[in-house]
């Protein structure tokens, strides 16, 4: 498993060196998928001979290339979410609607990566379409945690989170809505980075909120997501809500410079409500920071209380008109029997989606209907403004913000899995982030009494990547816990 | 906001989703406790207060205007569940 641990950095300097073999990585790498996979669940596919084929290429082709000819990512193999395309292989979201689908082309992330030498290992499981918090609204089974097989990973790139843990993927890309990418990392002891809306193109990317989704990496150290960072940031023509915005290196932002930053800590972040222990991590941690020469100072977001009822409008009416397209003609699934088209719509859809995917699509369909769309989403999207206002109004204090990401550690699966509300406010310090479009991340920052890894939210301002990065480094680097599960 | 049976198989019908019988009743309490839940922000004052649809400034976005590749028709039919090659197929739509 040696390999595994490596740093991205690491691994592209022993390939370029020709120290190590793609081939060799990979099938590091597939002998711990076969020897977790019972376990976690963490994969709904496995391109097993498709990455053994360009692996192979890419032993062939490194002969041929100089040192400095070999690009950052060659022969390195990542995972996928599987709601992201990857030309010519599967793409399931987790749903039975899509369980045949194969992606005619890739996303443009997929193709940046690819053009770096990339080689793509699976794809990661997730709650259906992202609709979770848990990942166990998949249709092909939950994931589990690799802390303890028992709990969940978070979600809903709960494949993500569980498989870069437990070392059976390098490094993976997730999506976050409301907290999808950091909620999963720190359930899983790993870091987990929500970019700015507008940083990373979203073309390939199964849209469920079009207005909060992001695509972002999830690795083993805040240095591998700034690698794939660099890698997948910037404008695209095939997003025209991709900013035209300069990349800047993001490795270069992690230097240990933060003395002199300014850290504000929202009060209405460390309330009742959360676990103890969760608060005491954090708060070790902005100690750590302190020591570092970063001031601290309190401050106020009072409607960030609103976060998640303006979600759960927003969300669910974006998400209904998203998943309208899944009607039985164009993508895999129709129902066997039916007597007219409405009818094929309605039994493909019945049968295609599960419980929550149903509950959302509903409840967007109500609150955007005549007579409603006042009450409920015009309201949320002036809700949203106020709490947009908030956070612009502290970053005129304060450099970046720290907060825990969850209120607890990874619960058991099926402890909230009945209860659609409960689930919901374990997002509860992730949400905001999503409605003000601010970039954040998740590190780790220590364990509850259970051994169960606690994670450390710091959001930035819009496009300041590189703050969030170089805090969550130093929180990383001066606190130096050990992340491997015994899986 | 508790909705009537009613409301919800008119719901699903706009969402063409077909319920079972044993499904209405579950999705209908949930979906009133979700409203009813959501309905929290009505405490809130939002007068005169513009709606934020999105974090992203409205602008145009152009480009040149340059002919290029568009996906090719096999890989658009490639998932279709009934196609000709040429079209998707639906069950017949207009009346003779």
């Amino acid at each position: 498993m040696e390999l595994l641990n490596k740093s991205l950095r690491e691994l592209h300097r022993l390939i370029k060196k020709k120290e190590v073999k793609p081939s060799e990585v990979l099938r590091e790498l597939l002998n711990r998928i076969d020897e977790t996979e019972d376990k976690l669940n963490a994969y709904i596919t496995v391109s097993r001979e498709k990455a053994e084929k360009k692996a192979k290429l890419a032993d062939e082709e490194l002969v041929k290339l100089s040192e400095d000819e070999v690009p950052e990512l060659f022969g390195i193999p990542l995972s996928i979410k599987d709601n992201i395309n990857v030309e010519n292989v599967r793409m399931t979201c987790g749903s039975k609607i899509l369980k045949d689908f194969v992606s005619p082309y890739d996303a443009t992330v997929i193709k940046r990566l690819r053009g770096k030498g990339a080689i793509f290992v699976g794809k990661n499981n997730l709650d259906e379409f992202a609709m979770g918090s848990s990942t166990e609204t998949s249709f092909f089974g939950p994931t589990r945690n690799p802390w303890d097989l028992e709990r969940v990973p978070g979600g809903s790139s709960g494949g993500s989170a569980a498989s870069v843990s437990a070392r059976s993927a390098i490094a993976s890309l997730g999506s976050d809505t409301g907290g999808s990418i950091r909620q999963p990392a720190s359930f899983c002891g790993v870091v987990g980075l929500k970019p700015t809306y507008g940083r990373v193109s979203r073309y390939g990317l199964t849209a469920f909120a079009s207005s909060l989704d992001q695509i972002g990496p999830i690795t083993k150290s805040v240095e591998d997501a700034a690698y794939l960072l660099n890698v997948i940031a910037g404008q695209d023509s095939k997003d025209a809500t991709s900013a035209k915005v300069p990349v800047p290196n993001f490795l270069e932002a992690l230097n240990g410079e933060v003395k002199g930053l300014k850290a504000g800590l929202p009060r209405e972040y460390f309330v009742e409500g959360v676990e103890p222990e969760v608060k005491e991590a954090v708060l070790n941690a902005v100690k750590e920071l302190e020591k570092l020469g970063v001031e601290v100072v309190e401050v106020s977001l009072p409607n960030t209380k609103y976060a998640v009822e303006t979600y759960y409008i927003i969300a669910p009416a974006e998400a209904s008109s998203n998943l309208g397209r899944f009607d039985g003609v164009r993508y895999t699934y129709r129902a066997k029997d039916y007597k007219d088209l409405i009818d094929m719509y309605k039994k493909t859809r019945a049968e295609g989606f599960g419980d929550e995917v149903k509950r959302r699509i509903m409840i967007g369909t109500y609150t955007l209907s005549a007579g409603y769309y006042d009450a409920y989403y015009l309201k949320a999207q002036k809700v949203r403004t106020l709490i947009y206002q908030g956070f612009q109004s502290v970053f005129k204090e304060v450099d970046f913000l720290i907060t825990p990401v969850s209120p607890e550690t990874a619960f058991k699966i099926g402890e909230k899995s009945s209860d659609p509300i409960k689930m919901y406010l374990s997002d509860i310090f992730t949400i905001a982030v999503n409605l003000a479009g601010l970039p954040a991340i998740s590190v780790p920052c220590g364990f509850d009494s259970k051994g169960l890894p606690i994670g450390l939210q710091v959001i930035g301002k819009a496009f300041d990547e590189e703050t969030v990065l170089k805090v969550a480094d130093a929180v990383e680097k001066s606190l130096s816990l050990s992340l491997i599960p015994s899986v | 906001m508790k909705l009537s049976r009613e409301e919800v198989l008119h719901i699903a019908h706009l969402a063409r989703i077909e319920l079972k019988e044993e499904e209405v009743e579950k999705f209908r309490s949930q979906l009133s406790e979700i409203l009813t839940f959501v309905e929290k922000l009505n405490e809130l004052d939002t007068e005169g207060i513009d709606p934020k649809f999105s974090v992203i400034p409205p602008e145009n976005v152009l480009r040149e205007d340059i002919p290029g590749l568009s996906l090719p028709r096999e890989k658009v039919f490639m998932n279709a569940p009934e196609t000709d090659g040429e079209y998707f197929i639906v069950p017949k739509v207009v009346k003779k």
